[in-house]
């Protein structure tokens, strides 16, 4: 079957489609394996049984997500062998490697310790169960790391030579692969908003029991713990992307230009703060501009020349021969908007969230609360207004979604703003398709991989809507005394499992 | 020996992780209708392998990322070119992680009975699909001067693939039974056992056809000596599940694997994927593989890595080495 699509279109698609659904996962999973395991060592260190239900319930639904994140992460293994196989043999010198490394380390890491941590309440010690859950954390943030460096070298390939006669790009040092800046800021901007997720994860589904007044311990402590990771991974989000900002723009400057909707290169640059424009005459005919800002986030000053869409155009034609090395405008510009405006906003509601739920600073004595109450949420002297108060736990339940689309809208931005490269200036994506593979092919997999995944979200979100109006679990005998010999105390052998699937 | 032997040695020894590992996986999900009379017995089975499945898997997605890394040529051609019959095997491992997750997380009975049936079909597909798989590999597809699979997907459907799809089938229920017998408590403990018996013999037949078939056609001393492991252990193996050894069993159905996924590796050295076209248009150890320097990294890294691994998957396998009965499995839920 053929269809009136260049080759390499409707497997883009699918691997858009495939990987921005497996992001919805990966930065959730991230950020509430270490979450959870922060309450769990709470519970080990104090115990107060508030932490112990506090991880019953939020490792439970860590668990419901991780399980979508772990499936969905299986087809990227093989994605690119299977539409991708020019890339593969292209570049598995160099790609393959932190793809292995990440199998050999952080997946047999995660996929090992999460079945220890599942079924091992009533067969671990408690300091070796909770080194387990830590174990899968560590899983975690190993894999992102990896992988990480891989993309890495798409946006800006280092350590490599070409080597012509097998026609393909070879390893040179790995070293570099690993540690150049571009994995190293995209491995601080990833892990902040991947936090940034899991704070205003937690912030949410607190805020929907609180408004109701239910399971108040629980989730007062689950709050204050989610507005403080949101601010302090808001703020490493913004700082790790003015950094990347700046790399990106020595490195990919078409990328950037293309964010900034910015045709003709000027000194000082504006920052575009709304444009409206026309690709093909390469102009913008709206344009709202902040001047001299766009000048410091490329270059820290407020007077320097950057380079424009047409600059780069025309340079990158001299460089690599005839052709349009412009990305699509529209997706770069709106999506580097979404990812910010999204991100920030998340940012400033949890800092409005962490001032109005204060414990004790510059708040009257009147208005403190214990441990069992839910916080009164005060502006400056007063308490807010019933309606008020329904207002923001409302807003702050909707605020779970926003650091999703920011997540989203950045890689769709990153990865659509290097096109029409899919390895920066070495290899065009249209040569990195499989040849042997059919359109008919590509498009029952897609069809299929959209169609299971449409699913399997409707059961996932109900899922989570099930655990989440459940709320935390009363605890057991069992579930205070844990055994103190690894494979469980043996004192009754016929005791049902604590867990089973 | 040079270093991408070495790692040709290194993925067969994944591959054999992979399937020794999973292989009782699929086994115990193919049981779950085989073998199973209620709800109960069901979960008695799924929970055998409950804490394991997961880490089990990863072997496979660790052979993917160092075939990637080690013989990308293999790698693009193998996935690109088996690209229907991958699919399949993706969508089934995908239900199937989801299945063991989310089947108690809903007390309905037509959510409970919806996911059972996905574990059998998903655990049944893909460990006749890998069969066929491997079989087409060994037997040689069309491949063409650059490197591209050129066949269809009917080429890929062949009395010799079919019957490799067969053995892994009952070979992974054989070895599943074997497990089940080995971590299971009371009637079903017993029931297993008898049961392995039946699709010992079964799994004895076809793979000794099988195995007979690759000796005889691309065979040489050494896949001789594979072979004669792999069917002695697959005896071996029935008999002390005669016996009521069921360690012993369990161990040499797992032998019974490694030798003949070892045999399959040994007779396909040094090619990784033969073309039925022209013998000169075959990717081999050399012509498929990365650059030295990028194997010697990979070497590194494995070489500290899987031993690691091998310990703290072991150290898991002990936690839970109590056996389970019905009376272990909570109603609640």
């Amino acid at each position: 079957m053929d269809l009136a699509l260049a080759p390499e279109t409707l497997a883009r698609w699918q691997f858009g489609i495939t990987t921005v659904y497996h992001f919805l996962f990966v930065p959730l999973t991230i950020s509430l394996a270490a979450l959870t395991a922060g309450l769990q060592t709470a519970w080990v260190r104090t115990e107060k049984e508030k932490y112990l239900r506090a991880t019953k319930f939020w490792g439970k639904l860590f668990l419901i997500n991780i399980a979508m994140g772990v499936v969905t992460g299986i087809v990227q293994e093989f994605q690119f062998g299977m539409n991708w196989s020019d890339y593969s043999r292209f570049v598995g010198d160099i790609f393959g490697a932190p793809l292995a490394f990440e199998a050999l380390i952080a997946f047999f890491f995660e996929s090992t310790f999460i079945g220890l941590w599942i079924f091992g309440w009533d067969k671990l010690p408690k300091k070796i169960h909770l080194a387990c859950i830590w174990m899968v954390s560590l899983g975690t943030v190993l894999s992102a790391y990896f992988i990480l460096a891989a993309n890495s070298w798409m946006q800006h390939p280092v350590g490599y030579r070409i080597n012509e006669e097998r026609g393909r790009a070879e390893l040179t040092d790995f070293w570099q692969v690993l540690t150049q800046n571009t994995a190293l800021t995209q491995f601080f901007h990833t892990i902040t908003a991947a936090f940034l997720v899991g704070g205003a994860f937690m912030v949410g589904i607190a805020a929907f029991h609180l408004a109701r007044k239910k399971h108040v311990p629980v989730m007062r402590s689950s709050l204050r713990l989610g507005l403080v990771v949101m601010i302090i991974a808001g703020l490493g989000t913004a700082i790790s992307g003015d950094l990347l900002g700046k790399v990106m723009f020595k490195q990919q400057p078409m990328k950037m230009a293309a964010a900034e909707a910015l045709w003709d290169g000027e000194a000082p640059a504006p920052f575009s703060v709304f444009a409206y424009g026309d690709v093909e005459k390469g102009h913008n005919k709206v344009a709202i501009e902040i001047p001299g800002l766009l000048s410091f986030l490329a270059n820290d000053d407020f007077t320097s020349f950057v380079p424009g869409i047409n600059d780069v155009n025309k340079a990158e034609q001299e460089k690599f021969g005839p052709g349009d090395y412009r990305p699509n405008i529209p997706v770069a510009y709106w999506g580097f908007r979404w990812m910010i405006g999204f991100g920030m906003a998340s940012l400033g509601i949890g800092m409005l969230g962490l001032w109005l739920t204060r414990k004790r600073f510059l708040l009257p004595p009147a208005l403190r609360t214990g441990e069992d109450e839910v916080p009164h949420l005060v502006l400056f002297k007063k308490a807010l207004s019933p309606r008020w108060a329904r207002m923001y736990w409302l807003v702050a339940l909707w605020t779970m979604c926003f650091p999703l689309i920011a997540n989203s809208w950045g890689w769709i931005f990153t990865e659509m703003g290097r096109q029409p490269w899919v390895v920066y200036g070495v290899l065009r994506t249209r040569d990195a398709v499989s040849p042997g593979v059919s359109q008919g092919e590509v498009l029952t997999s897609m069809i299929g991989f959209t169609l299971l995944y449409a699913v399997l979200a409707v059961i996932e979100v109900r899922l989570l809507v099930k655990y989440v109006k459940a709320g935390p679990p009363e605890l057991t005998e069992d579930d205070l005394n844990p055994p103190t010999r690894i494979g469980g105390d043996g004192k009754n052998p016929d005791r049902p499992m604590a867990f089973s699937y | 020996m040079e270093l991408h032997d070495v790692w040709f040695v290194l993925i067969a020894v994944l591959w054999i992780g992979y399937f020794f590992l999973e292989g009782f996986d699929f086994g115990i999900g193919v049981l779950t209708k085989l073998l199973a009379r209620d709800r109960k017995e069901r979960r008695v089975l799924i929970n055998t392998i409950g804490p394991v499945w997961d880490g089990n898997e990863v072997w496979l997605l660790t052979a993917g990322g160092a075939t990637f890394a080690a013989f990308p040529e293999w790698y693009a051609t193998l996935f690109s070119g088996f690209y229907l019959p991958l699919l399949l095997i993706l969508i089934c491992l995908i239900v199937r992680g989801v299945s063991f997750e989310y089947r108690h997380k809903r007390p309905e009975e037509r959510w409970q009975t919806n996911w059972e049936h996905a574990i059998f079909w998903t655990s049944l597909i893909p460990a006749f699909l890998w069969g066929v798989a491997f079989a087409n590999i060994v037997r040689g597809v069309k491949i063409d001067q650059d490197m591209e699979y050129v066949g269809s997907l009917f080429d890929l459907l062949n009395v010799y693939s079919i019957l490799g799809g067969l053995v892994t089938l009952t070979l992974f229920t054989f070895h599943g039974a074997v497990f089940a017998s080995l971590k299971t408590l009371g009637d079903i403990r017993d029931r297993s056992r008898a049961l392995a018996t039946r699709l010992g013999v079964v799994t004895a037949v076809l793979a000794l056809v099988f195995l007979i078939w690759t000796q005889v056609s691309r065979g040489d001393g050494w896949s001789l000596i594979a072979m004669a492991v792999a069917v002695a252990a697959l005896v071996a193996a029935l008999g002390c599940n005669l016996a009521g050894r069921e360690g012993w069993s369990f161990a040499l159905s797992g032998i019974t694997i490694a030798a003949a996924v070892a045999m399959l590796f040994l007779t396909l050295f040094p090619n990784v994927m033969p073309s039925s076209l022209n013998d000169a248009w075959s990717l081999t150890v050399t012509n498929a593989s990365s650059t030295p320097y990028t194997l010697k990294i990979m070497t590194w890294c494995a070489g500290v890595a899987t031993p690691l691994v091998m310990l703290y998957q072991g150290w898991t396998y002990w936690v839970f080495r109590k056996r389970i009965g019905t009376q272990h499995i909570a109603d609640a839920h």
